[in-house]
C-alpha cells in the first residue's frame, strides 16, 4: 500500500539545511496499523506529511496505493489526496462550521451531491459516535469530540489510507484510550491502512501491528511490536519500551532490593504472549525448593497479545537456583539475571 | 420649538445632507469591502510560505498599501484632484467624494484583513489541502467564512473612519453633514447648525457600530 524508497527530506534554511528524513526505506502493507515513534525533533511529521504530498521528498520516491506522492500534482494530487485521510493533534477543525459541516467539508470537495452527502455524514457520525452533537460547533466539544469529529472527516471519502500525525497526544489518557479503541475498530471494519505518528509507547503497544523508531531522521529500527518489545536492540528502543513496562523509579528500586535481599538472586522475567498468561510461579514454588518473592510485576496488553515484565527474588540453594533459571528459560520467557549478590 | 432651539437650521437641507452622507458612506464602504479583501487576500496568499508565495508581487502590493495608508486623508483628497476630474468629471458633489474615500479606505481595511487571514491556524489550511482542495475552495470556504467575524468587525471600524472622513471630504467640496456644519455652520457662525450636523454623525456612527458589533457576536463561533 505504502512504500518509500531511500527517500530524504531536506529543508533549506538561511541557518543552515536541516535534514528531517534521511534515507528511510519502508513498506507498509494494506490494512496494517503501522506505528512511527521518536523523540522531538526525530522527523516523523515531516515522513507522514511526504506520504499525502503536503512535503515533496528531495529525493527518493513516496509510493501510496500506486502513486508517486512525489512527482504528481495538481488535480493528480488532489484526487489521491481525496484517497489519503489525515488526523492531527490539534484536530484542525473549521470553527466556523457546525460538526456536520465539518464532516460535510471534504464532500464538498470531492463533489458530492447534497442529498448524498447527508446520508454520508449521518453514517458517519453514527461510526465515531458524535450522535446528538451534530450541531454543535467545534468550540463546544471536548478534545474526544473534536478529534472525532476529525476522524469522522477523515474517513468521509473513503480513503484507503489514514494518517495520524499525534492523533492523540492532546488527549488524556482515558480519551486517548477511547480514540485507540475507535481507530482499531475502524481498521478492522473498514481494512483500512493506518499510519500514525507519537511519542507515546503506550499508543504503539495499544493499536500497532508494526512500529518503526526513528531518531535523526532515520529510522533505527523497525519490526513486530511483540518482538521490538521483546528484544529492542537499539539504546532509544529500549528507552521507549521502559516507559510502558517499567515505571521510571524501577531501576533504583531494584538497586534498593538488592541491599535488602543479600541472599540469592534477583530476576527479570519478560514474558511475551502465550507465557505471559502460564501459572509461572506457581510452578516454580511446587518444583523447586526454593523461597519466590515477587518483587515488582506489570502486564500490558499489545494488539497481538500480552507482555509482562516480573521482578523476582529467588532464595535458596545455588544448584537449585541454576535448574530453576534452566526451567524458566525453557517456557518462552526471557530471563535476566539483574544481580548476583554473594 | 425646534424652530426656537435652532433658528438658522433649515431641515430639509439637513435631511439631503444627511443621505449625502449615507450614500458616500454606503458606497464606499461596499467598495473597500471588496477591494480591501482582494488586497488583503493577495497579501496575504503572497507573503512567504502561503499559497501563491511571490516576493515581487507581495512587495509591490505591500508598498502600495502602505503609502495609501500614511498619507493624511485631505492631502490625499488634494492629491486625487485631476484623478477625480478624469473619472467623476468634477471635484464637487457626494460622486466626488468617493474615489479619495476609497482609496484612503481600502489600503486600511486591506491591512486589516490579512492580519485576520493570518489569525486563521494555518493548521486548517493544511487540513484543507490534504483533503485535496483547490486555492479556490481554500480561499472561499476556509480563509473568508473563518476570518468572518474579524472582517466584520474590521469593516465596522473602517466604516466609522470612513463617515470622519466624509465630513473632511464635505469641507473640500463633497456635500454632506461635513460640508453644511462648515460652510452653514463654521463659516457663517451659526452653531445650531453646527451643533445638529454633529449630533447626526455621532448617531451615523453609533448605528454602524452597534450593527457591527452584532453581526460580529452572531457570526463568532470561535
Ligand atoms: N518547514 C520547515 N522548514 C525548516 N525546517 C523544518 C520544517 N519543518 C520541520 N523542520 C525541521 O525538521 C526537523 C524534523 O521536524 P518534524 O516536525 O518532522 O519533527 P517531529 O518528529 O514531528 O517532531 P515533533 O514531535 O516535535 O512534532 C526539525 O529539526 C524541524 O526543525
Ligand atoms: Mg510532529
Amino acid at each position: 500500500m505504502i512504500t518509500l524508497s531511500n527517500v530524504t527530506k531536506v529543508y533549506k534554511a538561511a541557518s543552515g539545511n536541516v535534514t528531517a528524513v534521511d534515507h528511510v526505506n519502508l513498506h507498509i502493507e494494506q490494512g496494517e496499523i503501522f506505528g512511527i515513534i521518536g523523540y522531538s525533533g526525530a522527523g516523523k511529521s515531516s515522513l507522514i506529511r511526504l506520504l499525502n504530498g503536503l512535503e515533496k521528498p528531495t529525493s527518493g520516491e513516496v509510493i501510496v496505493d500506486g502513486k508517486d506522492m512525489g512527482k504528481i500534482s495538481g488535480k493528480q494530487l488532489r484526487q489521491a489526496r481525496q484517497q489519503i485521510g489525515m488526523i492531527f493533534q490539534h484536530f484542525n477543525l473549521l470553527w466556523s462550521r457546525t460538526v456536520r459541516e465539518n464532516i460535510a467539508f471534504p464532500l464538498e470537495i470531492a463533489g458530492v451531491q447534497k442529498e448524498e452527502r447527508m446520508k454520508r455524514v449521518d453514517e458517519l457520525i453514527q461510526l465515531v459516535g458524535l450522535q446528538g452533537r451534530e450541531n454543535a460547533y467545534p468550540s463546544q466539544l471536548s478534545g474526544g469530540q473534536k478529534q472525532r469529529v476529525g476522524i469522522a472527516r477523515a474517513l468521509a471519502n473513503n480513503p484507503k489510507v489514514l494518517l495520524c500525525d499525534e492523533a492523540t497526544s492532546a488527549l488524556d489518557p482515558q480519551t486517548t484510550d477511547s480514540i485507540l479503541d475507535l481507530l482499531v475498530d475502524i481498521n478492522k471494519r473498514l481494512g483500512l491502512t493506518i499510519v500514525l505518528i507519537t511519542h507515546e509507547m503506550h499508543v504503539i503497544r495499544k493499536i500497532c501491528d508494526r512500529v518503526a523508531v526513528m531518531e535523526n531522521g532515520k529510522i533505527v529500527e523497525m519490526g513486530e511490536v511483540l518482538h521490538v518489545f521483546r528484544k529492542p536492540e537499539q539504546p532509544i528502543t529500549k528507552r521507549f519500551v521502559q516507559q510502558v513496562t517499567e515505571p521510571e523509579e524501577t531501576k533504583e528500586a531494584m538497586l534498593h532490593l538488592l541491599e535488602r535481599y543479600p541472599n540469592g538472586q534477583v530476576v527479570q522475567l519478560t514474558f511475551v504472549g502465550e507465557a505471559a498468561e502460564q501459572p509461572l510461579i506457581t510452578q516454580l514454588i511446587r518444583q523447586f525448593d526454593l523461597y519466590v518473592n515477587i518483587l515488582q510485576g506489570k502486564i500490558s496488553q499489545t494488539h497481538h497479545g500480552s507482555y509482562g515484565v516480573l521482578f523476582i527474588h529467588l532464595d535458596g540453594a545455588n544448584e537449585e537456583i541454576e535448574r530453576a533459571l534452566a526451567f524458566i528459560r525453557q517456557q518462552e520467557v526471557e530471563v535476566e539475571v539483574l544481580a548476583n549478590v554473594e | 420649538m425646534w424652530n426656537e432651539l435652532f433658528p438658522n437650521v433649515v431641515w430639509d437641507k439637513i435631511w439631503a445632507a444627511t443621505m449625502e452622507t449615507l450614500y458616500m458612506t454606503a458606497i464606499s464602504v461596499i467598495a473597500t469591502f471588496v477591494l480591501g479583501i482582494l488586497l488583503g487576500l493577495l497579501l496575504f496568499l503572497t507573503s512567504k510560505g502561503n499559497i501563491w508565495e511571490n516576493r515581487f508581487i507581495n512587495g509591490v502590493i505591500a508598498s502600495f498599501v502602505n503609502i495609501f495608508r500614511s498619507i493624511p486623508f485631505i492631502i490625499l483628497i488634494i492629491l486625487l484632484i485631476p484623478f477625480t476630474k478624469l473619472v467623476v468629471g468634477t471635484i464637487l458633489g457626494a460622486n466626488a467624494a468617493l474615489p479619495a474615500l476609497i482609496i484612503g479606505a481600502a489600503p486600511f481595511y486591506a491591512r486589516m484583513v490579512e492580519i485576520a487571514l493570518r489569525e486563521i491556524d494555518k493548521g486548517v489550511i493544511e487540513a484543507a489541502k490534504a483533503m485535496g482542495a483547490t486555492t479556490s475552495t481554500i480561499i472561499w470556504k476556509v480563509l473568508l467564512p473563518e476570518a468572518l467575524p474579524a472582517l466584520v468587525s474590521g469593516i465596522t471600524v473602517t466604516a466609522i473612519a470612513l463617515v470622519g472622513y466624509t465630513a473632511m471630504a464635505g469641507v473640500v467640496g463633497a456635500g454632506g453633514l461635513g460640508n453644511l456644519a462648515y460652510l452653514e455652520g463654521f463659516q457663517r457662525n451659526n452653531n445650531d447648525v453646527t451643533f445638529v450636523a454633529t449630533v447626526l454623525i455621532l448617531i451615523i456612527v453609533f448605528i454602524i457600530q452597534f450593527i457591527g458589533d452584532f453581526v460580529t457576536s452572531k457570526i463568532d463561533k470561535r
